[in-house]
């Protein structure tokens, strides 16, 4: 076979700089083969070694008593939930893929955090998005290519989550200029297992045989890794080979096999091939046992038979696990693979001499310590840009805007609208343990086997995290535990997307360090440890980086299912609190954004202590059965959060519309102020009047700053009387503004 | 103008779908399966079109160029 | 005891679904059966679930119905055993010919998942007979490809015989265009055969089993299904 020679082109081709390449030398004591070269380039690309990031991720807590498997230990991390039960979960990016090929690139995403969590063997239960777009909005070239985009990528999210049959119950959509031509798609999936079920990805045993099993390798995504690990420019749409294609059905079929496979007890290490493919799967499970690899590249199943050393290697073709079997089992992996009609072969053996050995028949291509590739990036400090704050805002400059309409322009924003047009794509009952559907705070899953109900949110405002990365990224912690909160759950674990863009651009650099010691401090408050998470940064178009997005993904339990709470009123007469206080932070709203076009002020700042108490007392009255509904306060403040709980759950009857009429009394604040300022730390909750004096005296007792706003009503209709003056809406033009904003746009 | 137009995966992307019919016809009897690929075809009625014209539409439209090649004859 | 098979095809999804929804019921000893299986005589109900077999590649059911086990249905449905198609289940017993008509994408084209209102229209069936006529059933759908379609002289025989079991109604009961998530003709969403042992239906009663997931709606057939079971 002719490779071509390592010229310093080809070194930068491959995205490896003259120092990294002077320490593979060092490494081989030899000049790198071709195969050997691409092999190092994906390892040590972003995506795969984190070399920008690790150094600073070690600011998360990740310990915690109910930790079984920690962050970074595995493919994801395993909590410990009680009776014998754990759930394993994990978020991860496929954003540049989405970027090319929408639907495939959405569809291998999510294809791809299955694969993740049940290698840990555990089987997957539940899929959240986190997804994120340019505007929709308009009859502009960008606007169609965004509204192209957000069709695509939920088609994909359908396509694949739903034949897989692992119901999706919940996530976020936003809609941002900065999102154009680089949208965001993280998907989390969590999965689960009992203690002794845990899987390892490592590569025990010497001369125990490595089995390949999946579907064949082909030429999809070649060196998908190192296209993760650069900005998206008008060239990188001609990456055609880049582009891999999801089978959800072979999947599907591969989740079975393998469980099977670890039920019967004959596995000794099991690793998913997602990035970077047989490379990346070979020298981890080698590094992680403290072994080496010796595979046939001959032996691989092909999709076609052309296919070269180095590009066999690199491909990131889906649906295909690399398991490490107990000698005297092959017959097991023959019986189960045959029954479930996937490709299977046996191609190689765990050796201990600590390298990784691939040979293409009898020609070595690669011999190289596995450590080394896995673990012994080069790892770097960027440089980051110093801090300047954003200048307050000045609430002189804003004009005061009719209220009544600005909750209209409000709810007419995608990113506040129903998401309705999305979710109603995904199959999010399948499994039948889906309590609470996508549209209230948190998605509420019944865990059967274990008996057990888990609450689940994704949260960012990357709005807040653009103005003071800090500051947002703690906001969104917040976010995330006040969303379990409302709908009756203590939170258990984090594991956290960091969207980003070029991090050698020291202001990205400056927002990602910054946004980490944000997520470090928050989950410190609460004592939630960081089970894993994924990077993806380079995330830029021509227009430059996105806003920063250190997406969180929340897990939380519920003790008993009397506790499940939702953010919809139930009844009329129910008295409508509102826990903590009335708020006036205006910068970073959305309604500064929607109604004045401004992205501008210093975002709403978090105290911890004060959430913490906050959260604690709502759940304590949920526990004693005192809550009827309960709903955070976010994007569009109090007033947006007090329609949307007169939304019944039954998102299209409007006949089960609410009302609430409330008084904030006389505040000294302008209206637009008092109804949409977005000051963390306020939750909005509803209950049955013969139980307000019992609460009125807990949350005084607590010394916790309330209000008794007022009552909900049938009349549908919302009245806020604010500073004497009386504001009024009818339910049902909201929830029409609302509910049809999406399908309105996407028909354009 | 009648145009049929055929879309095709591209070679070297994955058609699952030619996979799974491949694996559906050993199972009917057929033996040495080599391959399947399942694509589309279009048929166009239309007043008039350059070939660029057309090109243009399979690009832009009708096919996704990032995994599916295409191509046409002019029925007459 | 009544012996359910649910059936596992390559790419089922909501076979473990369907085997709990039946396993609620007392009288039942149900099991998840592979779709290699070549007899069924073991069984007096036959559950085909829903999911994605063969991932619905070619056309929704197209593959599955050349599964071993299907020769085994198609004994079944000759002996008069009783058997159930959700789904999935639906558009491979359509496909296998064992129901007339077929089912193509929604008119909208998109996947839809929620929750639907069925109009019973016949209540003289084993899947039915614990329903009174005309009564509301809430049951979810999701499907990308529930569209009924059939010739007009086979529409004609089932409304003439009353093998339409269920259609899409609103919360008032009536059947309009509005009210079909998926475009079907009539507002279709399940039929029976002629001899009235076979049924599939696109809506999913085994989603509707449970007062914690909205809907026991669900219950109304699998009772109907046990009773006349128990008899025979």
């Amino acid at each position: 076979m002719n490779t071509p020679p390592i010229t310093p082109a080809l070194i930068a081709k491959h995205g490896l700089s003259s120092d990294e390449y002077q320490k593979i030398l060092t490494i081989l004591g030899r000049e790198p083969s071709y195969e050997e070269l691409g092999v190092f380039s994906v390892m040590w690309s972003e995506h795969c070694s984190y070399k920008n990031s690790r150094p600073l991720l070690r600011q998360f807590p990740t310990t915690g008593k109910n930790v079984l498997v920690k962050a970074g230990e595995e493919n994801a991390g395993v909590l410990d939930i009680g009776n014998g039960w754990a759930v394993a979960f994990k978020i991860e990016s496929h954003n540049h893929p989405s970027a090319i090929e929408p639907f495939q690139g959405a569809a291998t995403g999510v294809g791809g955090i299955i694969r993740d969590i049940f290698t840990m063997g555990a089987r997957p239960a539940f899929l959240l998005d986190s997804l994120r777009f340019g505007s929709i909005e308009g009859d502009t070239l960008a606007a169609r290519a965004n509204r192209r985009l957000f069709a695509g990528v939920v088609a994909g999210i359908s396509h694949y989550g739903n034949c897989m049959g692992v119901p999706t119950i919940g996530g976020e959509v936003y809609f941002d200029k900065s999102y154009e031509g680089n949208p965001l798609v993280n998907a989390f999936c969590l999965g689960v297992l009992r203690h002794e079920q845990i899987a390892r990805g490592a590569a025990k045993g010497i001369g125990n045989p490595i089995f390949y099993v999946g579907a064949e390798t082909g030429r999809d995504g070649l060196a998908g890794a190192a296209f993760a690990s650069r900005e998206l420019t008008e060239e990188s749409k001609a990456d055609r080979p880049a582009v891999q294609v999801g089978d959800p059905f072979r999947e599907k079929l591969l989740l079975e096999a393998c469980l099977e496979l670890l039920e019967s007890g004959c596995v000794a290490g099991i690793q998913d091939m997602g990035a970077a493919g047989l490379t990346c799967s070979t020298c981890e499970t080698a590094s992680r046992g403290g072994t080496g690899v010796e595979v046939d590249l001959n032996l691989v199943p092909k999709r076609s038979n052309d296919l070269t050393p180095y590009e066999l290697l690199l491909s990131e073709s889906q649906e295909r696990m690399l398991v490490i079997v107990q000698k005297g089992e092959e017959a097991t992996v023959q019986k189960i693979f045959e029954k479930w009609e996937l490709p299977y072969a046996l191609i190689g053996h765990v050796t201990d001499d600590g390298k990784m050995r691939i040979r293409a028949g009898s020609t070595v291509v690669v011999d190289v310590p596995a450590r080394a590739l896995a673990d012994e990036a080069p790892l770097y400090e960027r440089e980051a840009a110093p801090w300047t704050a954003p200048a307050l805002l000045d609430l002189k400059t804003v004009p005061v805007a009719d209220v009544i309409m600005a909750l209209h322009q409000l709810f007419a924003h995608p990113s506040i609208a129903s998401k309705q047009w999305a979710w109603r794509q995904y199959d999010y009952m399948v499994q039948t343990g889906t309590v609470v559907p996508p549209g209230s705070d948190a998605a509420v899953f019944h865990l059967r086997e274990a008996d057990k109900f888990l609450a689940a949110t994704t949260d960012c405002n990357a709005i807040y995290c653009h103005l003071d990365p800090r500051e947002g990224a703690k906001a969104a912690v917040a976010e995330a535990t006040r969303n379990l909160a409302c709908s009756g759950a203590m939170p258990l674990g984090v594991t956290d997307n960091l969207n980003f863009g070029n991090p050698y651009k020291p202001e990205n650099f400056f927002q990602l360090r910054a946004a980490v010691e944000g997520i470090s401090e928050g989950c410190r408050a609460f004592d939630i440890p960081v089970t894993g998470g994924n990077v993806s940064l380079y995330n830029e178009s021509q227009h430059g980086a996105i806003d920063p997005t250190p997406t969180i993904a929340m897990v939380g339990i519920i003790e008993k299912k009397e506790q499940i709470t939702t953010q919809h009123f139930k009844n009329p007469g129910d008295v409508i609190y509102l826990l903590g206080e009335l708020g006036e932070e205006l910068g970073g709203s959305h309604y500064l954004l929607v109604v004045h076009q401004r992205k501008e002020g210093l975002p709403p700042r978090v105290d911890f202590a004060k959430e913490k108490a906050l959260q604690n007392q709502l759940l304590s009255l949920i526990k004693s059965g005192l809550v009827q509904s309960a709903h955070d306060c976010s994007e569009g403040g109090l007033a947006v959060a007090l329609a949307e709980s007169c939304f019944a759950r039954a998102q299209q009857d409007s006949k089960a519309l609410l009302g609430a009429t409330i008084d904030l009394g006389t505040t000294g604040l302008r209206p637009d102020v008092a109804l949409f300022n977005e000051s963390q730390g306020r939750i909005l909750f509803s209950a049955r009047p013969e139980n307000a004096t019992a609460i009125e005296a807990t949350l005084q007792a607590a010394k916790l700053p309330f209000q008794r706003l007022g009552i909900v009503t049938t009349a549908e209709e919302i009245v806020i009387q604010l500073n004497g003056e009386k504001y009024q809406w009818m339910t049902r033009n909201l929830h029409h503004t609302w509910s049809t904003a999406i399908p309105h746009m996407m028909q354009g | 103008m009648k145009i049929r137009i055929t879309i095709m995966p591209q070679s070297a992307v994955l058609d699952p779908a030619g996979v799974a019919t491949a694996h559906a016809l050993e199972h009917l009897g057929f033996a040495g399966v080599h391959s399947v690929r399942i694509g589309k075809s279009i048929e166009l009625d239309i007043a008039e079109a350059t070939e660029e014209q057309l090109h243009q539409a399979c690009r832009d439209l009708l096919s996704n160029p990032v995994i599916e090649d295409y191509h046409f004859e002019i029925l007459k | 005891m009544i012996r359910c098979a649910v059936l596992q095809f390559p790419g089922s999804n909501c076979d473990q679904d369907a085997l709990i929804a039946i396993r609620s019921f007392s009288g039942v000893a149900a099991e998840l059966v592979w779709h290699q299986t070549t007899s069924l005589e073991a069984f007096d109900l036959i559950i085909l679930p829903g999911g994605f077999s063969y991932g619905d590649y070619l056309r929704s059911g197209a593959i599955a119905c050349f599964s071993p086990v299907m020769q085994a249905v198609k004994k079944a449905a000759q002996q008069g055993k009783i058997i159930l198609g959700i789904c999935n289940g639906f558009q491979i017993l359509c496909e296998a010919h064992l129901l007339p008509g077929t089912l193509i994408r929604n008119r909208n084209l998109l996947f839809r998942c929620e929750e639907t209102i069925l109009r019973l229209e016949n209540n003289v069936t084993p899947f039915t007979q614990a329903c009174e006529k005309g009564q509301l059933l809430r049951l979810p759908i999701a499907h990308g490809e529930g569209c009924y379609v059939a010739q007009p002289d086979v529409l004609q025989e089932l409304n003439n015989n009353n093998q339409i079991l269920l259609r899409y109604a609103t919360a008032e009961g009536e059947i309009t265009k509005a009210a079909s998530p998926n475009g079907s003709l009539e507002n279709i969403a399940g039929i029976c055969n002629r001899e009235k042992n076979i049924f599939g239906l696109m809506p999913h009663p085994e989603r509707a089993c449970e007062a914690l997931l909205g809907s026991t709606d669900g219950r109304f057939l699998f009772h109907s299904l046990i009773t006349s079971l128990s008899k025979k």
